[in-house]
């Protein structure tokens, strides 16, 4: 299998001296994500398997490739997990959740994917096979190159093989529903994140508040006896979390003609997003999704406004970049990264922003 | 302009010292412009005072507007800048350039805003650690990490480090609890990474930013998350007669599937090298002890304690103490907080390693330790963050000794190659800065070494920030490499030796 990198980097090499372009590609679970898609596929799918997994260490190193159903199932048999929780959205692969960078529910609480990168492998558009990071906790040796790959959406490597930090599954967990307004569902949701309560996600919705509790059994116990509510049953509980990770609850699939999905990441302590159309909001505020047919600029305007930035996440018109505009100093060092690992644009071209 | 190079380090001794100081007197106070010998001597090292030097002048900035002008001085003038806050850091990170300026952070002190709704704080470079967590106490919140010299060091300083801590294992290093990080360029632009929502577009430039040891972007303003205070803690210290055994019981604890709130471990030596200094109440007849935190509410610390309990017996602990109190709980930490003044007391010098490995490893690595005292005569007490694999080897020694910082240093650069070869990594939290830099030639391979060059070039095109730190040349590789050939295998081929 180690052959299969070095044939890889022949076939980038290749393109970047033929100046063909190449879109990475695994489950293809995110082709939806970003801007337009450009470039022949590269299908990662042939580098597969994790190759080394201690649960003592914490941590778990897998090629691109590996599904990360796969990869959570033997996780999950250790009593271990991915507490990001990455959505995947299908057939989705650990290199396509790494490229994407997306977390779930649990990201309020825990920390999102980039967080828990502890190493990586990667080709360069040169077709270089570099590593950076390891597979220890704390690594400060070198800029922390691993962390940039999360969430570059391909742009400057090929993910070939990443280490991961993993926990342990939560010993108990329990949902709560209260009836709350939005500003009081806001008001409560960060009065509680203030507290020393084991809140591990949240949702509202049409005046529904959801919410979860995950640790050692006696927090869980003490926090649902402080904090009220109906509580959701087991059954019940997985479904819902389940289809807010993967975006098959009612809010994201009963797609309405003209309402494409925005992502609105603001300060959890914004106030209302005024926006024609509906809204659902995660991560204790800090994430609020819109099915709204407003122009761009309008939703981009209403979320830099309250300190945040607004992505176009799934549909609308992609033409003007789904991605919120950068400062121009920062899309200098951006567009100079991309040219430091791939300097001849062979990888993902414009996936994320014109020009990287 | 002078281009950044992966290839030779830069020659700065061109830089004109009368113009230097001609052009940038109208940018600061004048006391806030240091460049008599006397003056200066107080900035020719940071925590690790084996190495010093000199720089031309120190400008101490109060504004961002002062920093940025400073940084478009020296950018012109094709002038070195070294960042400083506190000057705590144990690598040589904030060594000065002889033919450059510091340029110092420490009177930008101040909390610009707290804000415990959002559970975060504005705060200026110079702002101390401590100062953050006190700030915020009136409000039941706290900012998790807490390196030991927290009283002392700074927040600019800790976002240069990644500063980790003893509490790290579970509420994350500096990386997972920074939100925003504003900085300068070395031109003196003014750029943000990140913002106060929990995730920014584009590249993540402020992981990045955080542990580049002042090679990217000079810190101005940090956004810290604040953690809510948890309502109790405990901490087990477990005695152990064989240092094997604690590090197995430190795997065992992860393997029942529990992360302390801490999980640290000192050796024989290191517990009789601080008991007589804080009187902890250590068990000096145990090869090893672990300390093992737990945290959270009044039930779930008492249901974790239990279950720690039984596996730390389960792993042939000889005594097991629970603290009872508060004023134990922290007596008991006192200890492990005092180790690097304790070494102090009880030798000349000492010298802290950092390296990080896999917790496997740990009974290997101590059994390697002990052959390494042999070796090199030299006496070395152990203190590590067991819980993260991260080591703290205190290596004793006295300067006044002819060969002894040589002997010292070997010593050193062995437990961090060792490290490497165990599949960890020669810094966990302290940084290479100076220090390590030759030993990142045993850590990189000449092709990742020249990819650390192009991300530095891409915020620093002139190579002017912090130069010869953290990343070394692939000149200076080889001329390490030609000391150190390893196993008759040349790691950096393709560079041209003198």
């Amino acid at each position: 299998m180690e052959t299969l990198l070095t044939d890889w980097a022949e076939q980038i090499r290749a393109a970047g001296a033929t100046g063909r372009k190449l879109r990475l590609s695994g489950g293809g679970s995110k082709d939806f994500y970003g801007n337009a898609l450009a470039g022949e596929v590269f299908d990662t799918r042939g580098y597969a398997g994790i190759l080394d997994y201690e649960p003592t260490e914490l941590v778990v190193t897998a090629r691109c490739g590996t599904p990360l159903a796969a990869l959570e199932k033997t996780l999950a048999e250790q009593g271990q997990f991915l507490a990001f929780e990455p959505p995947h959205f299908g057939a989705a692969t650990l290199g396509g959740a790494v490229a994407a960078g997306l977390s779930g529910p649990r990201r309020a609480a825990v920390g999102s994917l980039r967080d828990f990168v502890l190493g990586i492998k990667i080709i360069d558009g040169e077709g270089r096979i570099l590593s950076f990071g390891g597979q220890v906790m704390k690594n400060v040796a070198g800029y922390d190159v691993s962390r940039l790959l999360a969430g570059s959406l391909g742009t400057l490597g090929l993910i070939a093989e990443v280490s991961l930090k993993v926990l342990p599954l939560p010993v108990a967990e329990a949902s709560l529903r209260f009836e709350l307004p939005e500003d009081k569902a806001l008001e409560a949701m960060n009065r509680w994140a203030g507290q020393p309560l084991p809140i591990s996600a949240t949702c509202w919705q049409g005046n529904v508040l959801t919410l979860r509790l995950s640790g050692a059994a006696a927090a869980v116990s003490s926090a649902r006896q402080t904090l009220g509510g109906e509580e959701l049953t087991e059954t019940e509980a997985q479904a819902f979390w389940l289809g807010l990770r993967e975006q098959t609850a009612d809010f994201f699939a009963d797609s309405e003609p003209g309402d494409p999905l925005w992502r609105l990441s603001l300060p959890s302590v914004a106030g209302h997003v005024e926006l024609p159309g509906r809204q659902l909001m995660e991560w204790g505020g800090s994430l609020r999704w819109w099915r709204t047919g407003a122009e761009a600029g309008q939703v981009r305007a209403v979320a830099e406004k309250l300190g945040g930035t607004a992505s176009l996440f799934r549909g609308g018109d992609k033409s003007e970049g789904v991605f919120h505009p950068l400062a121009p100093v920062n899309l200098a060092i951006q567009r100079r990264l991309k040219q430091a690992f791939d300097p001849k644009g062979v990888f993902n071209p414009g996936r994320m922003y014109s020009g990287l | 302009m002078r281009q950044h190079s992966a290839e030779q380090d830069q020659d700065f001794s061109s830089v004109n010292r009368a113009a230097l100081l001609a052009a940038l007197r109208p940018l600061l106070p004048v006391a806030n412009l240091l460049h008599e010998a006397e003056d200066l001597k107080p900035y020719e090292c940071d925590g690790l005072s084996a190495y010093r030097e000199l720089p031309l002048a120190v400008a101490l900035a109060e504004t961002e507007e002062q920093a940025a002008a400073v940084l478009a001085v020296c950018h012109k003038l094709g002038v070195p800048v070294v960042a400083r806050g506190a000057g705590t850091g144990l690598s040589g990170g904030a060594l000065p350039h002889a033919h450059g300026v510091v340029l110092s952070l420490a009177k930008m002190k101040r909390i610009v805003h707290l804000d415990p709704v959002a559970r975060l704080a504005v705060v200026q470079p110079g702002v101390r650690n401590l100062a953050i967590s006190e700030a915020a106490a009136p409000f039941g919140l706290y900012y998790a990490p807490d390196p030991s010299s927290q009283i002392a060091c700074t927040i600019g300083g800790n976002v240069a480090e990644n500063s980790g801590g003893v509490h790290c294992l579970k509420y994350g290093l500096t990386v997972h609890n920074v939100l925003r990080v504003r900085g300068l360029t070395m031109a003196g632009e003014a750029v943000e990474f990140g913002n106060h929502a929990l995730d920014a577009p584009g590249y993540d430039l402020l992981a990045l930013m955080i542990g580049s040891e002042g090679l990217l972007a000079v810190v101005t303003e940090v956004t810290v998350k604040l953690t809510p205070k948890p309502q109790t803690a405990q901490v087990i210290m477990a005695s152990f007669d064989d240092v094997m055994k604690a590090g197995e019981a430190v795997a065992a604890v992860i393997a029942a599937g529990i992360i302390p709130a801490g999980l640290e471990m000192m050796d024989k030596p290191a517990t009789a090298a601080v008991e007589p200094f804080v009187n902890a109440g250590y068990n000096l007849e145990a090869e090893a002890i672990l300390l093992c935190e737990s945290d959270g509410t009044p039930e779930e610390v008492a249901e974790e304690i239990g279950r720690m309990t039984a596996v730390l017996e389960g792993c042939g602990a000889t005594e097991i103490r629970v603290s009872s109190n508060e004023a134990e709980r922290l007596r008991f930490w006192a200890g492990r907080k005092a180790a690097f003044p304790a070494a102090g007391r009880i030798s000349a010098d000492y010298y802290c390693m950092d390296g990080t490995i896999p917790r496997k490893c740990l009974g290997e690595m101590l059994t390697a330790i002990t052959a390494m005292e042999k070796k090199y005569g030299l006496r070395c007490i152990n203190v590590f963050h067991a819980g993260d694999g991260n080591l703290h080897p205190l290596i004793l020694y006295d300067a006044n000794v002819p060969g002894e910082l040589e002997r010292t240093e070997a010593f050193g650069a062995e437990i961090l190659k060792l490290s490497v070869d165990l599949g960890g990594t020669i810094t966990g939290e302290h940084g290479v800065g100076f220090e390590k830099i030759n030993s990142m030639c045993d850590q990189f391979e000449s092709e990742e070494l020249k990819a650390f060059h192009r991300v530095k070039a891409a915020f620093d095109p002139a190579g002017l920030l912090n130069p010869g730190k953290a990343v070394p040349s692939l000149h200076r590789c080889a001329e390490y490499g030609r000391m150190h050939v390893h196993g008759g295998h040349l790691k950096f081929p393709d560079i041209e030796r003198f």
